[in-house]
């Protein structure tokens, strides 16, 4: 078995809020989902208004939109679609139609209102999630013991071994990081988790670490292509998901999106963004993060500081994760449709490997049986300009000393004001600071090692071949000699440890020891799953790769750190 | 827009004339470092040659400058203003804004350089960098564009960018510079700018040592337009935008002072091309020729890059290697003349 990180405990931690269940912001918000879908509505309506200001700007956003989603359906049909979606878009049309024939400026502004608050209202309550207490008890209770029971019984020997508690969830799953201070946080304000992406698996791997930690139940975003398979539907739907349609790019919905998360973050629901937006295509730790979502922490954050009265401005906590996997399940056709799209190929179409639930089932079985272990990194909680914050909640500047958040929001060091652009910029600030923080507590396995420093090597030999052309190889050109492979192999070792010193990464323990050993166990564990081997020894003890593809998918979780240039 | 006074830290000749455009609109308070000049400039209402306007206050307590202004300039040589933030910094507060004024890069090395050491664009920092590494404000910007500092003082037609990511601090600057005969344009591509009025150095120092040389203005026209070319490879890979090089704080500025002899680059050129060495002419001069310092920086830079910026390789040979001024010119002279423009 793998052995243990040092800064990993195996605890098991109270409820945050120890009035349970019905003290949680999550459990309130959906009490009152009637009213919020129309506050979010409300809200919606006036930011749409404002970036439609004119009669005719807003009737050609509704135009826009019609006309898109007519496309969408047509195109791009999902099961989860409501029947009379096309109906609905139909009745619309018309309505613009008649509006057209009208002539009385008032009537013709009325039904505008009319349309518009339609519109919002639908997605409103589309986008809203259903939080059951009973379902999100009985969904957590069938994980943690389900699945305690099937690690039980493949590690522990001997009849009864599946009753046996020897092993529990966190033998799986190690948490480690700020574990105690994200606790602390949760009480003090809004916490606004960003985890990256890089598997489907990753919002259930999420939603348990939230309940193992003792936290309240945090609303997120899940895409609603998720909810095209009944079972996952089911989970997510109580563990307190809110759904997002990435196929609707149309600016009424999308306010109504960022009008939805801002007013659950400023009722206090702790929140989770997935930043990057989608699972990460290329392998990579994500670069670019969407902004929308983003941008709504800050915007609550101010509002709150706006209203502040006894409630004296609540703060909002950005806490960055990382998941780290030796094996993710999508990985050939996510890295498939990465080199399709940065090859200019337009259009693909999503093989999804989580099609079935028997698949899911398949793999969750395969995954809880063999080996493989993953590690979540909780990072350091910062304020939403990216400085850190402690235990209490007040921030810091790297020199130690306070800072009053409220002041980043004020006009003429007073007054707490409103300007978009400025919070735009905000917002730009803050991702860079959550990539930082994501390269920081990246957790390096030997497997991301040896698939780094295998792809590398290849690319250096091959230097005049471009990616595509490289993948072209065939695989009895793709040979490296062990020697040659050892020694570049303990040049990065060396370089990560170094790195890991001055706190620029994390790094497994299995990351120590002997290097032939922790050669090994990258092998054993890069990619175990898959049919085609990224990386393995052939029968002459060297290297070779069974699928360049997939070698170059989790080679790519350690670009970024400038580690290129200690391959010879 | 707020009322309250705006701070100018810095009494050079560049930090008095701004504090002298902005005391036309607003109460300014002025920092000096040095206590003695600070009772020398109160008493003779005269800073760097300049007279002061009345609405100038002159002070040497930086805790001063920060609690009573919102809107603060640094002025000061780049290779002092790392150290004036970790002064500044203990006052400053996310509400304040800082608009820069000083065209030179800030070096950060570390002390003890292994054999391998390779200076590489994270050791090389622009002062709006600087100021957001050294203190929490994060509403930066910076003032650029052709602005002679004993021109500005005259009252003549002139302009200048203000740059910054925030529109709210572009618009700041505006209100507080804006005068009669004084004209401020708005730029969001702060590192472009500032790297403009950074490798503009270089090219005026170039540019003294031609008329030192007596070279006439055909070759000034040479130098200008392809120092522009250079500028403009420069700033692309250390991160500026195309755009902002061919504006007011690119050419506007490069003309200004590879054109002027109240341009202290082209001074130093001058006297270097008349024969004195680079510690004479430094010498010879009241305040710091922020070019010297970019040749090197730059240099150093673009050597472990593997970029080849020709103007630059020369002059760093002539500063710092004991090339002659008239050899220079003559190498750069051998370079086979390639494409005129191929990056627009």
């Amino acid at each position: 078995m793998d052995k243990i990180s040092p800064d990993y405990v195996k605890k098991r931690y109270k409820q945050v809020l120890p009035g349970g269940i019905n003290e949680w912001p999550v459990v309130n918000f959906s009490r009152n989902r009637e009213r919020i879908v129309r506050e979010v509505a409300e809200e919606s309506i006036k930011q749409i208004r404002k970036l439609a200001p004119t009669r005719e700007a807003l009737i050609e956003e509704i135009e826009t939109t019609v006309f898109r989603e007519k496309l969408r359906i047509k195109r791009n049909p999902w099961a989860v679609d409501p029947e009379d979606e096309g109906k609905f878009l139909s009745r619309i049309k018309a309505s613009l139609l008649d509006i057209s024939q009208m002539e009385d400026h008032e009537a013709i502004d009325e039904a505008l209102d009319d349309i518009l608050e339609e519109m919002v209202i639908r997605y409103s309550d589309e986008i809203a999630g259903n939080f059951k207490k009973s379902r999100y008890r009985m969904v957590r209770r069938l994980i943690t013991f389900g699945f305690a029971r099937l690690l039980n019984a493949s590690r522990v020997r001997g009849i009864g071994s599946i009753f046996s508690s020897q092993y529990t969830m966190q033998d799986k799953i190690h948490i480690t990081g700020e574990v105690e201070e994200l606790r602390e946080l949760t009480k003090k304000g809004t916490i606004i988790m960003v985890p990256t992406h890089f598997s489907n698996l990753d919002s259930i791997l999420i939603g348990w670490v939230i309940s193992a930690l003792g936290l309240p139940a945090f609303i997120y975003g899940a895409g609603l292509n998720l909810f095209n398979i009944r079972i996952v539907a089911y989970f997510i739907n109580s563990l307190g998901a809110y759904k997002v349609d990435r196929r609707k790019k149309n600016l009424i919905y999308l306010e109504t999106l960022k009008a939805h998360s801002r007013i659950a973050i400023q009722l206090g629901c702790h929140s989770l963004f997935f930043p990057g937006g989608t699972r990460s295509r290329s392998g990579k730790i994500e670069k670019r993060l969407k902004l929308g979502l983003l941008s709504t922490a800050i915007e609550a954050q101010r509002l709150n500081f706006e209203k502040e009265s006894e409630e004296s401005g609540k703060k909002v906590f950005i806490v960055p994760v990382t998941l780290n996997y030796n094996f993710v399940l999508e990985a050939p056709s996510l890295i498939r449709q990465y080199l399709r799209l940065q090859g200019q190929e337009r259009y693909y179409t999503e093989n999804d490997e989580y099609s079935t639930s028997y698949k899911i089932a398949a793999f969750l079985i395969k995954f809880f049986t063999k080996g493989s272990d993953i590690s979540v990194s909780i990072g350091k909680a910062m304020d939403v300009l990216g400085n850190y914050v402690d235990q209490e909640g007040n921030s810091y500047d790297k020199s130690g000393r306070l800072i009053d958040t409220k002041e980043y929001f004020t006009q003429d060091g007073s007054i707490v004001s409103h300007n978009q652009q400025r919070e735009d910029e905000y917002t730009r600030m803050l991702s860079e600071k959550i990539v930082d923080e994501f390269h920081r507590i990246n957790k390096v396995f030997p497997s991301h090692l040896v698939a780094f420093c295998g792809f590398v090597i290849l690319q250096k030999k091959f230097r005049k071949l471009d990616l595509y052309n490289l993948m072209r190889l065939p695989e009895d050109e793709l040979i490296i000699p062990y020697e040659e492979f050892y020694s570049t192999f303990q040049n990065l070792l060396n370089r990560v440890h170094k790195m890991y010193n001055k706190g620029k990464v994390s790094i497994s323990p299995s990351l120590t020891g002997d290097p032939d050993e922790i050669i090994r166990q990258g092998l054993k564990n890069v990619g175990m799953y898959h049919a085609k081997r990224p990386l393995l020894i052939n029968k002459q003890g060297d290297l070779t790769t069974q699928d360049i593809n997939l070698l170059f998918y989790y080679h790519n979780r350690l670009v970024g750190y400038n580690l290129e240039q200690y391959v010879e | 827009m707020s009322n309250s006074k705006v701070g100018v830290i810095g009494a050079g000749s560049f930090g008095t004339a701004v504090a002298n455009k902005l005391a036309n609109n607003r109460d300014v308070i002025l920092y000096a470092r040095n206590s003695e000049s600070v009772e020398r400039i109160r008493s003779e209402r005269k800073s760097a040659g300049q007279e002061l306007h009345e609405s100038i206050q002159i002070t040497n307590d930086l805790e001063e400058v920060a609690k009573k202004c919102n809107v603060i300039f640094p002025v000061v040589p780049s290779s002092n203003f790392r150290k004036m933030m970790i002064d500044l910094a203990p006052y400053l507060r996310p509400y304040h804004m800082l608009i820069h004024g000083t065209k030179g890069l800030d070096l950060k090395t570390p002390k003890k350089k292994g054999p391998d050491f390779e200076l590489d664009r994270n050791h090389v920092f622009t002062m709006s960098e600087v100021i957001k590494q050294e203190s929490v404000v994060v509403r930066v910007g910076c003032m650029a564009g052709p602005n002679l500092a004993s021109e500005l003082a005259t009252g003549h037609p002139a302009a200048t960018v203000i740059a910054s990511p925030f529109t709210e601090v572009i618009n700041e600057g505006k209100a507080l510079l804006r005068s009669e005969n004084f004209q401020v344009y708005g730029n969001t591509d702060l590192r472009g700018v500032e790297l403009c009025g950074v490798l503009k150095n270089i090219i005026a120092i170039a540019s003294g040592i031609l008329s030192g040389l007596d070279l006439g203005e055909n070759s000034r026209g040479l130098l200008v337009s392809r120092g522009l070319v250079e500028m403009i490879y420069l700033g692309q890979a250390l991160g500026g935008e195309i755009s902002s090089f061919i504006g007011l704080a690119g050419v506007g500025d490069l003309v200004a002072t590879t054109t002027s002899s109240n341009s202290r680059n082209y001074t130093l050129g001058y006297k270097i091309a008349k024969g004195k060495d680079l510690k004479t002419a430094m010498d010879e001069m009241d305040e710091v020729a922020e070019g010297i310092n970019t040749i090197k920086t730059v240099k150093n830079l673009c050597d472990s890059q593997g970029l080849k910026p020709v103007i630059t390789e020369i002059l760093y040979r002539i500063l710092f290697e004991g090339l002659s001024a008239q050899d220079g010119v003559s190498q750069l002279m051998r370079y086979q003349g390639n494409i005129d423009i191929d990056f627009l």
